[in-house]
């Protein structure tokens, strides 16, 4: 019987990088993320999994890193915010999103970005509609949505 | 923010998982997180060791029983309900319901046996896999039971997976021609309900049940002795539903008074009946 522990060695990759770090078993994902790996794109907004601001990329699926262990995610392959241009190049995503002046404050961009990114991954040339249902876990408190919704339209060329 | 501290086990087997659960006192199973760790946050509650269902793949799958119920695993997630052949050709419906609970990322990790044990009264599945007539099957140290809806939601965070038990499975019987809607008012497009109603109408049988009115889902059995008959047009189902509203004490709170829960019980059974006799093949 595998006995309970308080921290736990965690092997995951993070944006292509392999990390193995001991944590304790309280620390959310997003401060693992944010606090352990230094990796402050990913944003802490409501802390109870209303606003998408931590929203992140956990084996493909967009999830909300403030509602997950980091333990949760042994093994796992994530990707935040800072992945997405790894090589220096914006996406065609964050081209659009400065394009179309989808952000104001800019908090909730990284969560925005990944759950559009998602999005993106599944249904290439989406509509307005999918674009909608996409983002409803993200909370923009500036933008009133309508640029951000054309600026992930216009990626697929529906726009 | 910072949780109290606890301990973790992650099994691998749901042997292993029944007797970590079993030999230490506030061990909690942890499917999701996407209640858990809220309330852990919010410290509304603290277990001691959290005993994690990922690696539980038996716990994951969705398949059909010799009998040929639906039999989904307690740790599938809603986005697989929503994208599962199985439940497309048994039970849509509950693609369908899991395709309106919070969000991507909610339905991405949370699962239905998550959603059930929790038995949150405004939670999406409690009252319609009660409608289906869906049965539960928990396995403990001593073994393995099945029970039904009605014996399984007890209360508010309160079922029948007692101390050192796990949800392993829910049932559902197949459509087998019967029509299943679902209705109510939730605060947004894809909020949290206020009321909601579900229903199956089989044949000249009809199961209603109200959700976001009690601790757990109430039968709206007047209304389906009424119903039997297989009469479902408007007028018929209106008068049906009469009365519902009277039979229930709901809460009052900032969403809704009880007296608006009443009426909202009410139209909500119309639409869940109304919409069910329309599917029916
Ligand atoms: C922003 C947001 C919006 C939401 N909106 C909705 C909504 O509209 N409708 C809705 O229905 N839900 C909603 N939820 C809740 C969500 O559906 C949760 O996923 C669900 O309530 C719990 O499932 P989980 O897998 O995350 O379970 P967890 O949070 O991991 O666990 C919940 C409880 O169930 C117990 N448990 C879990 N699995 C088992 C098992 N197999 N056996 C025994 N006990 C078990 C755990 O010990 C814990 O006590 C929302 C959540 C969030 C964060
Ligand atoms: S910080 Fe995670 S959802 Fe708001
Ligand atoms: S740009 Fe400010 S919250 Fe979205």
């Amino acid at each position: 019987m595998a006995a309970p522990v308080t921290s736990r060695t965690v092997t995951l990759e993070i944006n292509g990088e392999q990390v193995e770090l001991e944590v304790p078993v309280r620390r959310l994902l997003v401060h693992f993320i944010r606090d352990d790996l230094g990796l402050t794109g990913t944003h802490i907004g409501c802390d109870t999994g209303n606003c998408g601001a931590c929203t992140v990329h956990v084996d493909g699926e967009a999830v909300k890193s403030c509602m997950m262990l980091a333990v949760q995610a042994d093994g796992a392959k994530i990707s935040t915010v800072e992945g997405l241009a790894a090589d220096g190049e914006l996406t065609a995503l964050q081209r659009s999103f400065n394009e179309h002046h989808a952000l104001q404050c800019g908090y909730c961009t990284p969560g925005m970005l990944m759950s559009a990114t998602a999005l993106l991954a599944r249904n290439p040339h989406p509509l307005e509609e999918d674009v909608r249902v996409a983002i409803q876990g993200n909370i923009c408190r500036c933008t009133g949505y309508v640029n951000i919704v054309e600026a992930v339209v216009a990626v697929g060329g529906n726009a | 923010m910072l949780l109290r501290e606890v301990e973790y086990a992650r099994p691998a087997t749901i042997e292993e998982a029944i007797s970590v659960l079993a030999a230490y006192e506030g061990a909690r199973p942890l499917a999701g997180g996407q209640t858990l760790v809220n309330v852990m946050k919010a410290r509304a509650a603290a277990p001691d060791v959290l005993v994690d269902l990922a690696d539980l793949d038996e716990l994951r799958t969705i398949g059909f029983s010799a009998e040929g119920m639906l039999e989904i695993g307690a740790m599938v997630t809603y986005a697989q309900l929503m994208g599962s052949s199985e439940v497309d050709v048994a039970r849509a419906i509950l693609a369908e319901v899991a395709a309106t609970i919070g969000d991507v990322q909610v339905r991405n990790r949370g699962t239905v046996g998550g959603n059930v044990c929790v038995s949150d009264p405004t939670n999406h599945l409690p009252v319609l896999l009660a409608a289906l007539d869906a049965t539960f099957t928990i396995r403990g140290q001593r073994g393995e039971r099945s029970v039904s809806a009605d014996e399984f939601f007890l209360g508010v965070y309160m079922t029948a997976v007692g101390e050192g038990e796990l949800l392993t499975k829910v049932n559902v019987p197949p459509s087998a021609g019967a029509g299943d809607g679902f209705a109510g008012l939730t605060i947004g497009v894809h909020g949290t309900y206020v009321v909601n109603a579900a229903a199956t109408v089989f044949g000249d049988m009809a199961r209603v049940a109200i959700g976001c009115v009690a601790a757990s889902p109430v039968r709206a059995t007047t209304m389906e002795e009424r119903l039997a008959g297989g009469d479902y047009s408007d007028d018929t189902v209106r008068a049906a539903a009469e009365g519902l509203g009277a039979s229930l004490d709901p809460p009052s709170d900032v969403h809704g008074s009880g007296e608006y829960r009443r009426h909202l019980a009410e139209v909500s059974a119309v639409r869940a009946v109304l919409q069910a006799a329309a599917r029916r093949k």
